[in-house]
């Protein structure tokens, strides 16, 4: 659901000028919330990756029954679970592997993305017509349950399999927006001139093209990245996401999945939930700004 | 118009058909067969259990097993429930009117709230009302709709206790009084909101934009110069506009509420077919999951139809293509 949300949004994206970098700078210095939210994202990252350096994680996955369920103290600042483990530990570690995994997930769909959505849209014809048929097909698809089962008949199941497994379902929205892009793009003077001279498709696409649709490719990486960490966590919520043995955010707030957890212990869930909201509306706020950058309509400078 | 339709509805049987392969695929890929949905002597032979796969067809070409399912199918009939001993759709059914209810009631609340928010902020955009509104679906864009509704259930079902936390209706009091009813509605409205609240998002995004777009254009403009009435010029003239584009994506949101129900079934207890289709993946109760994956599959299938019909009924250009 909140990938048509961004597809649909990031439709009004147009007319990009040349210095894409430098008014993005601009744009995101002048916003005080996107300058707050890049800030605090870097504060976080910087945090969490460089904590797990120090971190054992065999420590913290390890379970101890004389600790189970202890409030937040000075030993464990956020307490601990029913397996006696460290919140604490956990959320850092947790933390990462979300983001880790996040990340290329939306690496992947956004190679997939840009390589069909710009041949699609560059050639047109039969080409954008096969695409698009298969891209309407998968963006038709309850997306979450094919997933769930995918994940629960995959033969091996770790970390590189899910990533796959949602690259498979999620690259279709970036497509699309691309393609309608490029579809534009191309019929424009500077693509028709080097096609005249007979510049090769290749070179037209990777050296014309790419750079023309590169801040509508920046903005949707960033909504995506705030997206996927959402869809990440809800499914390991859910218990088809990341292994217990690898732990994500989403696995933390699946404890509260036991009505006993919700209620009465809070620091099980609350900062896990805590850190998702931060991390994705700060990505959020950040994406909004460089997607203001991107039409000069909406500009505030 | 009635060709696009027709074009439409033709493109439609390609997908429905490779939806169905795709799901039969993956039926084929889970454990179990359909043997495993009946009750066997545990101490029939394997030579026994054998004869019967093969009298039942389960060592035939696939195409051949793919063509009795789909018949079987196409008729309702989805085989045996393992965990229920009962019919698929007899399992399905009670499940099915649960969340077509929810889905009703969460699209009652999101438009509720999302159109006159739209129409707030994007009528007096760039007040602190339209400032206030957009900061909402910001947020509401960026929260993720499990986190919100853990968040709700602690608030309202737990500390505060004023709506129930989980099930579709209370267990002790009696079908078709009205306590029944009452009951059941209290037991929608934290799941519905929870949703609605989220979901208004897009709705709110889209109107606000449309009516700041159109408020510029050449016949609003040609109304106010004729003197029409502030309150008429919005209610006659942009609103009409401005609301094509939301009653098309209706189909969308329907579509979206389908593949939510999973998690917010899941956080609440209500028993529909989200919650249904994670307890059956959980149980490896997989003839069921089939015909749930198949159902809504079809169901997104026929959402996004509407969609596009819609669309082309409101705005001419899309038929062209």
């Amino acid at each position: 659901m909140e990938m048509k949300v961004e597809t649909r949004k990031n439709v009004q994206v147009q007319d990009v000028s040349p210095s894409g970098m430098k008014i993005i700078w601009q744009e995101i210095k002048r916003d005080k919330l996107a300058m707050g939210s890049l800030i605090t994202l870097a504060a976080i990252l910087i945090f969490v990756y460089g904590a797990s350096f120090f971190m054992d994680a065999k420590e913290i996955a390890k379970v101890d029954f004389l600790s189970i369920y202890l409030e937040p103290s000075s030993d464990y600042w956020l307490g601990t679970d029913y397996g006696g483990r460290d919140v604490f530990g956990q959320l850092i570690v947790g933390t990462r592997n979300s983001f880790t995994i996040s990340l290329f997930i939306t690496l992947f769909t956004a190679i997939i993305g840009l390589t069909l959505g710009l041949l699609a849209g560059y050639f047109g014809g039969a080409t954008d017509n096969v695409i698009m048929r298969v891209i309407d097909f998968v963006i038709a698809l309850p997306q979450l349950m094919f997933i769930v089962v995918v994940v629960t008949i995959v033969p091996v199941f770790n970390v590189y399999v899910f990533i796959l497994i949602m690259t498979m379902f999620l690259w279709t929205g970036k497509a699309r927006l691309i393609r309608s892009k490029a579809l534009s793009e191309r019929e424009l003077d500077y693509i028709h001139a080097s096609q005249t001279l007979g510049t090769p498709h290749w070179k037209i696409i990777l050296f014309q093209l790419l750079p023309n649709v590169s801040s509508l490719i920046i903005v949707n990486f960033i909504l995506n990245l705030a997206g996927n960490i959402g869809l990440e966590s809800s499914l390991t919520f859910l218990g088809f996401g990341l292994p217990e043995s690898s732990p994500s955010l989403g696995t933390l707030i699946s404890y509260a999945r036991n009505p006993d957890v919700l209620e009465n212990k809070w620091w099980i869930w609350v900062p896990a939930s805590l850190m998702i909201l931060v991390l994705m509306l700060s990505i959020n706020f950040v994406g909004q700004a460089l997607k203001r950058a991107a039409d000069a309509r909406q500009r505030r400078g | 118009m009635w060709k696009f339709i027709l074009r439409r509805l033709v493109v439609m049987i390609p997908q429905l058909f490779l939806l169905s392969i795709i799901v039969f695929m993956m039926a084929k890929a889970m454990p179990g067969d359909a043997l495993s949905g009946q009750e066997l002597n545990p101490n029939s032979n394997p030579a026994e259990l054998d004869r019967i796969r093969e009298e039942l067809g389960l060592n035939d070409p696939w195409y051949q097993q793919y063509g009795r399912w789909a018949a079987n199918a196409v008729q309702g009939d989805f085989g045996i429930s393992y965990t229920h001993k009962t019919p698929v759709m007899d399992v399905i059914e009670d499940r099915l009117w649960n969340t077509v209810f929810l889905a009703f009631v969460t699209l009652i609340f999101t438009y509720m709230l999302a159109i006159p928010l739209g129409i707030l902020s994007g009528r007096y955009n760039d007040t602190w009302v339209d400032k206030t509104v957009t900061g909402y679906s910001y947020l509401g864009f960026g929260t993720p709709i499990f986190i919100f509704a853990l968040i709700m259930l602690f608030i309202f079902g737990f500390a505060l206790d004023w709506l129930p936390s989980g099930g579709s209706v209370d267990s002790k009091v009696d079908e078709g009084t009205f306590a029944y009813v009452v009951s059941k509605i209290n037991h929608l409205i934290l799941p519905a909101l929870s949703t609605a609240l989220i979901a208004t998002t897009s709705t709110i995004q889209y109107l606000r934009n449309e009516i700041i777009d159109n408020k510029i254009k050449d016949f609003v403009r040609t109304a106010r110069s004729k003197g029409v009435p502030e309150s008429n010029v919005y209610s006659r003239h942009i609103l009409r506009n401005s609301f094509l584009p939301i009653a098309a994506f209706l189909g969308y949101e329907i579509t979206g509420l389908i593949g939510g129900s999973v998690i917010i079934e899941t956080i609440f207890s209500y028993p529909g077919l989200g919650q249904l289709f994670l307890s059956s993946v959980n149980l490896r109760d997989f003839s069921v999951v089939t015909a749930i994956v198949m159902m809504t599959g079809f169901a997104t299938l026929l959402g996004t139809l509407l969609s596009d019909i819609i669309l082309s009924a409101v705005d001419p250009r899309i038929r062209i293509e």
